[in-house]
Protein backbone atom coordinates (compact mmCIF):
# COMPACT_ATOMS: atom_id res chain seq x y z
CA UNK A 1 0.00 0.00 0.00
CA UNK A 2 1.32 3.33 -1.11
CA UNK A 3 1.77 5.54 1.92
CA UNK A 4 -0.88 7.90 0.42
CA UNK A 5 -3.29 5.66 1.18
CA UNK A 6 -2.16 5.64 5.20
CA UNK A 7 -1.68 9.36 5.39
CA UNK A 8 -4.41 11.89 5.30
CA UNK A 9 -4.45 14.02 2.23
CA UNK A 10 -2.53 17.68 2.70
CA UNK A 11 -4.41 20.64 3.14
CA UNK A 12 -5.05 21.93 -0.45
CA UNK A 13 -3.98 25.06 0.70
CA UNK A 14 -0.68 23.42 0.83
CA UNK A 15 -0.46 21.37 -2.12
CA UNK A 16 -1.24 24.77 -3.94
CA UNK A 17 1.59 26.28 -2.12
CA UNK A 18 4.13 23.15 -3.05
CA UNK A 19 3.00 23.58 -6.93
CA UNK A 20 4.01 27.75 -6.88
CA UNK A 21 7.33 27.30 -5.30
CA UNK A 22 8.38 24.11 -7.01
CA UNK A 23 7.16 26.08 -10.05
CA UNK A 24 9.08 29.41 -8.93
CA UNK A 25 12.19 27.02 -7.81
CA UNK A 26 12.59 25.23 -11.12
CA UNK A 27 12.22 28.42 -12.91
CA UNK A 28 8.61 27.56 -15.27
CA UNK A 29 7.36 30.90 -13.49
CA UNK A 30 9.40 34.08 -12.31
CA UNK A 31 9.28 35.16 -9.00
CA UNK A 32 6.25 37.57 -8.67
CA UNK A 33 4.64 36.67 -11.66
CA UNK A 34 1.53 35.30 -9.83
CA UNK A 35 1.45 38.51 -7.61
CA UNK A 36 1.60 40.63 -10.62
CA UNK A 37 -1.59 38.41 -12.58
CA UNK A 38 -3.98 38.61 -9.54
CA UNK A 39 -3.27 42.10 -9.00
CA UNK A 40 -4.45 42.86 -12.95
CA UNK A 41 -7.35 41.14 -12.52
CA UNK A 42 -8.73 41.65 -8.78
CA UNK A 43 -7.91 45.85 -10.01
CA UNK A 44 -7.38 46.65 -13.25
CA UNK A 45 -10.34 44.10 -15.54
CA UNK A 46 -13.83 44.09 -14.34
CA UNK A 47 -16.95 45.38 -15.79
CA UNK A 48 -15.78 48.99 -15.83
CA UNK A 49 -14.20 48.16 -18.97
CA UNK A 50 -17.48 46.45 -20.40
CA UNK A 51 -19.45 49.58 -19.38
CA UNK A 52 -16.99 51.53 -21.51
CA UNK A 53 -17.52 49.83 -24.53
CA UNK A 54 -21.99 49.68 -23.94
CA UNK A 55 -21.93 53.29 -23.38
CA UNK A 56 -20.13 54.06 -26.70
CA UNK A 57 -22.56 51.76 -28.62
CA UNK A 58 -25.60 53.37 -26.69
CA UNK A 59 -24.14 57.34 -28.50
CA UNK A 60 -22.31 56.46 -31.45
CA UNK A 61 -24.16 54.14 -33.95
CA UNK A 62 -21.59 53.55 -36.37
CA UNK A 63 -19.66 52.40 -33.33
CA UNK A 64 -22.57 50.67 -32.15
CA UNK A 65 -22.95 48.77 -36.04
CA UNK A 66 -19.54 47.80 -36.06
CA UNK A 67 -19.76 46.52 -32.55
CA UNK A 68 -22.38 44.34 -33.56
CA UNK A 69 -20.63 42.98 -36.57
CA UNK A 70 -17.31 42.53 -35.23
CA UNK A 71 -17.34 42.23 -31.19
CA UNK A 72 -13.88 41.80 -31.23
CA UNK A 73 -12.41 44.98 -33.40
CA UNK A 74 -14.45 47.21 -31.78
CA UNK A 75 -13.46 46.47 -28.48
CA UNK A 76 -9.98 46.14 -29.03
CA UNK A 77 -9.82 49.70 -30.75
CA UNK A 78 -10.82 50.90 -27.02
CA UNK A 79 -8.14 48.89 -25.48
CA UNK A 80 -9.95 45.82 -24.22
CA UNK A 81 -8.04 42.69 -25.68
CA UNK A 82 -6.50 39.21 -25.24
CA UNK A 83 -7.03 35.97 -22.94
CA UNK A 84 -11.09 34.91 -22.84
CA UNK A 85 -11.37 37.88 -25.36
CA UNK A 86 -9.98 36.89 -28.96
CA UNK A 87 -13.39 36.60 -30.49
CA UNK A 88 -16.21 38.42 -28.99
CA UNK A 89 -19.73 38.06 -30.19
CA UNK A 90 -22.11 41.35 -28.98
CA UNK A 91 -25.70 40.55 -28.42
CA UNK A 92 -28.08 43.41 -28.21
CA UNK A 93 -31.11 43.62 -25.76
CA UNK A 94 -34.62 44.90 -27.28
CA UNK A 95 -37.72 45.90 -26.33
CA UNK A 96 -38.37 42.09 -28.38
CA UNK A 97 -35.07 40.39 -26.99
CA UNK A 98 -33.48 39.64 -23.86
CA UNK A 99 -30.11 37.64 -24.04
CA UNK A 100 -28.59 35.85 -21.58
CA UNK A 101 -24.48 34.57 -21.07
CA UNK A 102 -23.76 31.10 -19.71
CA UNK A 103 -21.04 28.45 -19.94
CA UNK A 104 -22.74 24.90 -19.78
CA UNK A 105 -19.54 23.24 -19.57
CA UNK A 106 -17.29 25.32 -17.35
CA UNK A 107 -16.93 29.05 -16.75
CA UNK A 108 -15.53 30.78 -20.49
CA UNK A 109 -16.76 34.46 -19.72
CA UNK A 110 -15.28 37.73 -21.62
CA UNK A 111 -12.36 38.49 -18.89
CA UNK A 112 -11.54 41.52 -21.06
CA UNK A 113 -14.35 43.45 -20.73
CA UNK A 114 -16.11 41.91 -17.79
CA UNK A 115 -13.25 40.72 -15.86
CA UNK A 116 -13.27 37.46 -13.21
CA UNK A 117 -17.01 35.55 -13.38
CA UNK A 118 -19.11 35.65 -10.70
CA UNK A 119 -18.86 32.63 -8.24
CA UNK A 120 -22.95 31.30 -9.66
CA UNK A 121 -21.92 31.75 -13.34
CA UNK A 122 -19.65 28.53 -12.58
CA UNK A 123 -21.75 26.83 -10.47
CA UNK A 124 -23.45 23.71 -11.64
CA UNK A 125 -27.10 25.60 -10.56
CA UNK A 126 -26.51 28.35 -13.03
CA UNK A 127 -25.23 26.60 -15.95
CA UNK A 128 -27.70 23.29 -15.86
CA UNK A 129 -30.71 25.63 -15.18
CA UNK A 130 -30.17 28.76 -17.24
CA UNK A 131 -30.91 26.66 -20.64
CA UNK A 132 -33.67 24.37 -18.89
CA UNK A 133 -35.54 26.96 -17.61
CA UNK A 134 -34.28 30.97 -18.51
CA UNK A 135 -37.13 32.71 -17.39
CA UNK A 136 -37.00 30.88 -13.67
CA UNK A 137 -33.38 31.03 -13.18
CA UNK A 138 -33.66 35.30 -14.11
CA UNK A 139 -36.58 34.96 -11.90
CA UNK A 140 -33.71 34.74 -8.70
CA UNK A 141 -31.79 37.73 -9.62
CA UNK A 142 -34.80 39.28 -9.61
CA UNK A 143 -35.54 39.88 -13.27
CA UNK A 144 -39.04 39.22 -14.62
CA UNK A 145 -39.00 39.26 -18.77
CA UNK A 146 -42.62 39.45 -19.58
CA UNK A 147 -44.02 36.84 -22.03
CA UNK A 148 -44.21 38.70 -24.77
CA UNK A 149 -40.32 39.09 -24.97
CA UNK A 150 -38.47 36.35 -26.40
CA UNK A 151 -34.92 34.87 -24.10
CA UNK A 152 -31.89 33.91 -26.01
CA UNK A 153 -29.32 32.12 -24.50
CA UNK A 154 -25.95 32.24 -25.37
CA UNK A 155 -23.75 28.82 -24.09
CA UNK A 156 -20.16 29.56 -24.81
CA UNK A 157 -17.75 27.42 -27.17
CA UNK A 158 -14.29 26.85 -26.33
CA UNK A 159 -13.76 30.02 -28.70
CA UNK A 160 -16.78 32.33 -28.34
CA UNK A 161 -17.45 34.53 -25.59
CA UNK A 162 -20.13 36.67 -25.63
CA UNK A 163 -21.22 40.23 -24.22
CA UNK A 164 -24.77 41.42 -23.67
CA UNK A 165 -25.45 45.16 -25.18
CA UNK A 166 -28.20 45.79 -22.39
CA UNK A 167 -31.18 48.30 -23.05
CA UNK A 168 -30.12 52.31 -22.58
CA UNK A 169 -32.22 53.38 -19.58
CA UNK A 170 -34.73 55.68 -19.90
CA UNK A 171 -34.44 59.46 -19.49
CA UNK A 172 -30.81 59.52 -20.45
CA UNK A 173 -31.14 61.47 -23.80
CA UNK A 174 -28.20 63.89 -23.98
CA UNK A 175 -26.15 62.35 -21.24
CA UNK A 176 -22.41 61.97 -21.51
CA UNK A 177 -20.73 58.72 -21.93
CA UNK A 178 -18.65 58.81 -18.64
CA UNK A 179 -22.03 59.67 -17.17
CA UNK A 180 -24.26 56.13 -19.11
CA UNK A 181 -21.46 53.85 -18.45
CA UNK A 182 -21.90 54.58 -14.72
CA UNK A 183 -25.21 53.04 -14.99
CA UNK A 184 -24.48 50.08 -16.81
CA UNK A 185 -23.70 46.74 -13.95
CA UNK A 186 -22.02 43.46 -14.78
CA UNK A 187 -25.31 41.73 -14.46
CA UNK A 188 -26.85 43.78 -17.45
CA UNK A 189 -23.28 42.69 -19.65
CA UNK A 190 -24.61 38.98 -18.47
CA UNK A 191 -28.45 39.48 -19.03
CA UNK A 192 -29.30 38.23 -15.49
CA UNK A 193 -30.18 41.85 -14.67
CA UNK A 194 -30.55 45.41 -16.47
CA UNK A 195 -28.93 48.84 -16.12
CA UNK A 196 -29.49 51.12 -13.37
CA UNK A 197 -32.16 53.51 -13.74
CA UNK A 198 -31.18 57.46 -14.57
CA UNK B 1 -17.97 12.60 -25.94
CA UNK B 2 -20.40 13.61 -23.13
CA UNK B 3 -19.10 14.52 -19.33
CA UNK B 4 -20.10 15.43 -16.28
CA UNK B 5 -18.93 18.97 -17.02
CA UNK B 6 -21.82 18.90 -19.89
CA UNK B 7 -24.43 19.25 -17.46
CA UNK B 8 -26.78 22.10 -19.22
CA UNK B 9 -30.41 20.77 -18.88
CA UNK B 10 -29.84 18.88 -15.68
CA UNK B 11 -32.42 19.02 -13.08
CA UNK B 12 -32.16 18.24 -9.64
CA UNK B 13 -29.36 20.51 -8.56
CA UNK B 14 -30.36 23.23 -6.22
CA UNK B 15 -30.98 26.92 -6.10
CA UNK B 16 -28.34 29.50 -7.38
CA UNK B 17 -26.06 30.05 -4.65
CA UNK B 18 -26.37 34.20 -4.87
CA UNK B 19 -24.08 36.02 -2.48
CA UNK B 20 -24.51 39.75 -1.90
CA UNK B 21 -20.98 41.62 -2.59
CA UNK B 22 -19.10 37.88 -3.45
CA UNK B 23 -15.08 38.55 -3.00
CA UNK B 24 -13.48 36.81 -6.36
CA UNK B 25 -11.73 34.53 -4.07
CA UNK B 26 -13.04 32.79 -1.17
CA UNK B 27 -9.79 31.62 -0.18
CA UNK B 28 -6.16 32.60 -0.57
CA UNK B 29 -4.97 29.45 -1.69
CA UNK B 30 -8.13 30.13 -4.48
CA UNK B 31 -6.61 33.33 -5.79
CA UNK B 32 -2.78 31.21 -5.90
CA UNK B 33 -4.42 28.79 -8.08
CA UNK B 34 -6.02 31.21 -10.43
CA UNK B 35 -2.42 33.26 -10.76
CA UNK B 36 -0.39 30.19 -11.13
CA UNK B 37 -2.78 28.34 -13.81
CA UNK B 38 -2.86 31.57 -15.88
CA UNK B 39 0.61 32.28 -15.54
CA UNK B 40 1.56 28.89 -17.25
CA UNK B 41 -1.10 29.84 -19.58
CA UNK B 42 1.05 32.82 -20.56
CA UNK B 43 4.11 31.29 -20.00
CA UNK B 44 3.46 28.71 -23.09
CA UNK B 45 3.41 25.99 -20.69
CA UNK B 46 0.03 24.87 -22.23
CA UNK B 47 -2.68 26.14 -24.15
CA UNK B 48 -6.31 26.51 -22.81
CA UNK B 49 -7.77 22.94 -24.92
CA UNK B 50 -4.63 21.31 -22.40
CA UNK B 51 -6.30 22.76 -19.41
CA UNK B 52 -9.67 21.98 -20.29
CA UNK B 53 -8.42 18.63 -21.29
CA UNK B 54 -6.57 18.03 -18.25
CA UNK B 55 -9.69 18.69 -16.33
CA UNK B 56 -12.11 16.64 -18.00
CA UNK B 57 -10.61 13.43 -17.33
CA UNK B 58 -11.10 14.45 -13.28
CA UNK B 59 -12.98 11.39 -12.25
CA UNK B 60 -17.01 12.13 -12.42
CA UNK B 61 -17.71 10.92 -9.14
CA UNK B 62 -15.07 13.62 -7.71
CA UNK B 63 -15.86 16.52 -10.12
CA UNK B 64 -19.36 16.65 -9.04
CA UNK B 65 -18.28 17.00 -4.95
CA UNK B 66 -15.25 19.40 -5.95
CA UNK B 67 -15.22 23.38 -5.67
CA UNK B 68 -14.14 25.19 -8.80
CA UNK B 69 -10.68 25.88 -7.45
CA UNK B 70 -10.35 22.76 -6.64
CA UNK B 71 -11.11 21.30 -9.79
CA UNK B 72 -8.13 24.12 -11.58
CA UNK B 73 -5.98 22.32 -8.62
CA UNK B 74 -6.79 18.75 -10.01
CA UNK B 75 -6.60 19.74 -13.66
CA UNK B 76 -3.05 21.85 -13.31
CA UNK B 77 -1.60 19.08 -10.96
CA UNK B 78 -2.37 16.33 -13.74
CA UNK B 79 -0.56 18.61 -16.96
CA UNK B 80 2.72 19.58 -14.51
CA UNK B 81 3.08 15.69 -14.20
CA UNK B 82 2.35 14.72 -17.68
CA UNK B 83 4.34 16.92 -18.56
CA UNK B 84 7.37 15.90 -16.58
CA UNK B 85 7.24 19.65 -14.98
CA UNK B 86 6.74 18.42 -11.26
CA UNK B 87 6.50 14.91 -9.88
CA UNK B 88 3.82 13.26 -7.23
CA UNK B 89 7.62 12.73 -4.89
CA UNK B 90 8.21 16.21 -5.21
CA UNK B 91 5.09 17.50 -4.47
CA UNK B 92 4.77 15.27 -1.43
CA UNK B 93 8.26 16.32 -0.32
CA UNK B 94 7.71 20.24 -0.50
CA UNK B 95 3.92 19.45 1.60
CA UNK B 96 6.75 17.74 4.04
CA UNK B 97 8.82 20.64 4.11
CA UNK B 98 6.12 23.03 4.88
CA UNK B 99 4.81 21.49 7.32
CA UNK B 100 7.83 20.78 9.10
CA UNK B 101 8.25 25.08 8.75
CA UNK B 102 4.76 25.14 10.76
CA UNK B 103 2.33 25.61 7.13
CA UNK B 104 -0.93 24.39 7.37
Amino acid sequence: MSHSHTKPPAPIALRVKAIETLLVEKGVLNQGVVDAIVDVFEHNLGPKNGAKVVAKAWTDPAYKEWLLKDGTAAIESLGFSGFQGEYMVVVENTPDIHNVLVCTLCSCYPWPVLGLPPNWYKTAPYRSRVVLNPRSVLEEFDLHVPDNVEVRVWDSTSDVRYMVLPERPKGTEGWSEEQLAELVTRDSMIGTGVCKAA
Amino acid sequence: MNSMHDIGGLDGVGPLPLEENEPFFHEEWERRMFGVKVALAIEGVYNIDETRWAMERIPALRWLQSSYYEQWVDGVSRSLLEKNILTEAEIDARIEKLRSQGES
